[in-house]
């Protein structure tokens, strides 16, 4: 026996002590500080010294279901222009002392929040939040910066409508969320964008970002002390709260139906889904494991299984569960050649109805569980990705205890949680099934954006 | 998920990454501090390990780089390189097809690899107790692979579906494709990394083993590993895997085809009835840090900087805020090459103007630039940005073994990439202006305009609908 042989066995032996003794890594226990400035707002920090890096991410309630009919795209267009000037500083002016500094700010809009991200190093902290307040607070919406913004959204909506993607979510949202908020492309249209007027952009600073509901998580080179003073100054001359239209709730329309894109590609974009579980659900962590293995969990899943390793029909496939502050999802996304869809769908509506009806193995929750607990640390590596994790806890309000309690939460889920949670959750008949392509075999309930 | 990468975007995400990487920042660092300060030994095998100490999280990126990538293919079996890194995790005599990945994930770790011209890497991202057990596992393929025609040909069909996906379904990726292989009309440069269909569906499991019993030794390998660990620790566990593999007598030199002379602008126009927004793009050849007049690459990156960082850029500030001829412009360098690197320009015609106008216009900015050249200011304010972007790139897990990964496979040695910092404060005015005459003044330029096809189907008028799945970044054209 030579010594590559002995490798080998050694390295099984290594392999098959892992899978029977591991459980569950060392919590990585996470140090968060409750800031709070005199003047009472609160924020999360991870303090961090090791590089001169302060990150901070904070989010505003309210955003992109919020826009009016006629307006789409206007929360969007706001954030996309908070940046291009305030105070005293025109758009170059205000750029330039961000360039010069190497100081990162943006905002973005979304479903249910309006959020802002700044990225600074420590020794030009000062230059940085100062600029943050001034664009949070007196933002110029100069008509150059306005009208550059509107033909930079225009031009950027038309090049996403080359894309099956995209035709792929427009008509999943009129699909499964017909006459609301939700239903309707968060980007705008040529016609929405064009109708935005300055106003409505000074309008939505004015009474859309509002202290209440504002979430603050901060990352790296900074103390405590130095935090606290620095929130009444960013944000205490915000108003106390934001004009926020009331959204309904809704669950996903349409079920079983099958909605066709019709496009001349030779590969078909399908997306199918039906109503998930909100995020507050005892359940969450059960559905979270279940969602694992189903098509969560990459080349660990079975929908990547059977539709990839198995048959090669599809690069890519995987599934997702999405709660948002209105309305649930569980969707599947994937691809394949025009001739393959109906053979892919079918594979994974048989996956979905199996998993329905008999839930998971025991060995599928365990490699669920060990993978979601032992991953966790890998989003500690850096400043950025701790301030959005910080974020996220917050915008779910799942406690400041959260991310130390996280594992435990996963590990408690049994196989009969497991189950129930299946058969509760996922229903074959009920997935409403969007194609962009020109699928063979199939024959859909309606067609979306013909040609 | 996926096991491989986009060439096209990959590499521009890199050269992001090392370029970001590349920097120390003097204006934060005293001059002698260096990028990453990394550790590194060779084993008694050959194979260069490269250790970059970073303990924010009890966890590591550990990275296995091969010396070899689509370039480095027969004419006829093109996307082989790609194909065999798929079928890397086919299994092995004591890995079953598909545990690979699973047992990464049972143990709390992500894994993927991916491709480029130059080389071909595979990582796990897991926690720092189990980095011997993935060691041993990424050893063990080095040399061990089982390939049957049983496991392999579905896997071919799998990357039809890749090419169907990245490529074929998408308009500007297939002009990007075209402008490629006219830009290099000899280079393996010019082929397309996941290949050619009609090569990639007739390769075989032999052509996968061949290519790799060539190229996949400890010899022709780089070992690389941030996060929580130091050499010290490391070294032990790498004996105890990658140092019981034998090294290899008969890597292959890596000598390819050197591009002939070319010349005359040459274009390549696309229409597509899917395409909406029209587009305009043009590609040099340049310098990189191995290849070509390579002296030069520093002054290439901080012409980049000036012309298209930011939104202050000169690129940005003519063209779209000033002139409003484009709603966006970019520029990018990729100077990470072991052969010929590349400098492309790319721009979005704002509403109510036309490529040809956008055209115009960066003709006569870069004419600009070459007569009248740049000014002192543009360049030091160039240097103090590149130089602190460095402290950024500390601040990442996986980035700096990037980094390391990519310039150990393209020519380059851990020196280089820790004194980055210094050949870009060594940068004069007069070598920005050397350099952009040297690649922009030449004209043997592709360049490549999408369009709508000339009567483009009127759609629907968009009932409203939207992506629930994805919230929408704000979709800013340009560079800012």
């Amino acid at each position: 026996m030579d010594a590559m042989k002995m490798i080998r066995r050694t390295g099984l032996l290594l392999l098959a002590a892992f899978a029977l003794t591991f459980t569950s890594l060392p919590a990585a226990a996470v140090d968060i500080e409750k800031v709070v400035s005199p003047g009472g707002i609160e924020a999360w920090l991870v303090r961090d010294t090791k590089n001169p890096i302060i990150a901070m991410q904070f989010a505003f309630a309210g955003g992109t279901e919020r826009d009016p009919d006629g307006k789409l795209g206007l929360a969007i267009m706001t954030a996309s222009t908070m940046d291009e000037g305030a105070g005293d500083l025109d758009s170059q002016a205000f750029q330039g002392k961000l360039d010069e500094n190497s100081i990162q700010l943006s905002f973005s809009a979304g479903r249910d929040g309006f959020v802002g991200q700044l990225t600074t190093l420590r020794e030009t902290k000062d230059t940085a939040f100062d600029l943050m307040r001034l664009a949070l607070t007196k933002p110029r919406f100069d008509t150059e910066a306005v009208e550059r913004i509107r033909g930079q959204l225009q031009t950027s909506l038309r090049r996403s409508q080359a894309d099956p993607n995209y035709w792929a979510q427009m008509a999943f949202g009129e699909t499964l969320f017909p006459g609301h908020p939700y239903g309707r492309p968060q980007r705008g249209t040529a016609q929405t964008l064009a109708a935005i007027t300055r106003d409505d952009l000074v309008n939505f600073a004015r009474t859309r970002l509002a202290r209440e509901g504002l979430k603050v998580a901060v990352s790296g080179d900074i103390t405590g002390e130095e935090l606290a003073p620095l929130l009444d100054s960013l944000f205490g001359a915000l108003p106390a709260k934001a004009e926020l239209t009331p959204v309904a709730n809704i669950t996903a329309a349409a079920p079983g139906k099958t909605i066709l894109v019709p496009r001349p590609i030779p590969q078909t974009v399908m997306i199918l889904a039906h109503a998930g579980m909100d995020r507050s659900d005892p359940d969450w962590y059960a559905a979270t494991i279940l969602n694992y293995s189903l098509g969560g969990g990459g080349f660990s899943s079975r929908l990547m299984d059977e539709v990839r390793e198995k048959r090669g029909l599809t690069y890519g496939i995987g599934s997702s569960l999405q709660s948002f502050d209105h309305a649930n999802l569980v969707t599947v996304s994937g691809s394949t050649v025009n001739d393959k869809a109906a053979e892919a769908i079918s594979v994974t509506k048989q996956i979905w109805g199996d998993v329905a009806k008999n839930g998971i193995t025991e060995a599928e929750l365990r490699d669920a569980q060990t993978y979601l607990t032992g991953s966790f640390p890998l989003q500690f590596t850096n400043n950025g990705a701790i301030a959005g994790l910080l974020l996220q806890v917050q915008r779910d309000n799942l406690g400041i205890d959260y991310l130390n309690k996280r594992n435990d939460l996963l590990n408690a889920v049994t196989l009969a949680d497991v189950k129930r949670v299946a058969a509760r959750l996922l229903d074959p008949a009920r997935l409403t099934t969007i194609l962009v392509g020109q699928p063979t075999g199939i024959t859909p309930d309606g067609t979306l954006y013909k040609p | 998920m996926t096991h491989d990468a986009r060439p096209v975007t990959q590499r521009r995400r890199w050269r992001a990454l090392v370029a970001g990487v590349a920097l120390s920042a003097l204006a934060v660092f005293p001059a002698a501090a260096r990028v990453f300060d990394p550790e590194t030994f060779t084993l008694k095998n050959g194979m260069q390990v490269v250790v970059v100490n970073n303990p924010r999280a009890p966890v590591v990126s550990h990275m296995v780089w091969y010396k070899v990538g689509s370039a480095d293919e027969e004419p006829g079996k093109s996307g082989l390189a790609h194909y065999l890194e798929h079928l890397m995790f086919k299994g092995t005599a004591k890995m079953k097809p598909s545990e690979f990945s699973r047992t990464v994930a049972r143990n709390g770790g992500r894994d993927n690899a991916f491709t480029a011209y130059d080389y071909t890497a595979y990582f796990e991202n897991i926690a720092r107790d189990r980095l011997e057990l993935v060691m041993g596992m990424e050893a063990d393929r080095m040399v061990n692979l089982r390939l049957t025609d049983d496991i392999v040909l579905p896997e071919r069909k799998v990357i039809q579906e890749e090419r169907r996906q990245r490529t074929e379904n998408e308009p500007a990726s297939r002009l990007y494709e075209q402008l490629y292989s006219l830009l290099f009309v000899h280079h393996p440069y010019g082929t397309p990394i996941i290949g050619w269909m009609h090569e990639i569906e007739k390769l075989t499991t032999q052509d996968a083993l061949d290519f790799y019993k060539r190229h996949y030794a400890p010899n022709n390998a780089i070992l690389v590993v941030a996060g929580d660990i130091t050499a010290a620790e490391l070294k032990p566990l790498a004996e105890k895997t990658y140092g019981k593999i034998k090294p290899s007598k008969d890597i292959p030199a890596r000598v390819r085809v050197t591009e002939p002379p070319t010349e005359g602008a040459r274009r390549i126009t696309l229409t597509d009835d899917q395409v909406r927004q029209p587009n305009w793009m043009r590609i040099w050849k340049a310098p990189s840090y191995s290849a070509g007049e390579k002296q030069y690459a520093s002054a290439l990156e901080v012409l980049e900087s000036i012309l298209a960082d930011g939104a202050t850029s000169r690129l940005y500030k003519s063209l779209v805020v000033e002139q409003k001829i484009a709603a966006g412009v970019n520029l990018s360098y990729n100077p990470n090459a072991l052969d010929l690197g590349t400098l492309s320009i790319s721009a979005t015609p704002a509403p109510g103007q036309d490529v040809a106008a956008v055209e115009k216009a960066l003709d006569a900015e870069l004419a600009k630039l070459l007569s009248g050249g740049v000014t002192d200011a543009e360049v030091a304010s160039a240097k103090v940005r590149l130089r602190r972007d460095a402290v950024f790139a500390r601040d990442s897990l996986q980035g700096p073994a990037y980094a390391f990964g990519v310039a150990l496979t393209t020519g380059q040695t851990v020196a280089d990439v820790e004194a980055w910092p210094d050949r870009i404060a060594a940068v004069t005015r007069e070598q920005v202006e050397q350099a952009a005459k040297l690649v922009l003044g030449q004209d043997n330029h592709v360049t490549g305009i999408l369009l709508p096809a000339a009567t483009p189907a009127p759609v629907q008028a968009a009932a409203p609908a939207a992506p629930p799945a994805a919230p929408a970044a704000p979709a800013k054209g340009g560079t800012k």
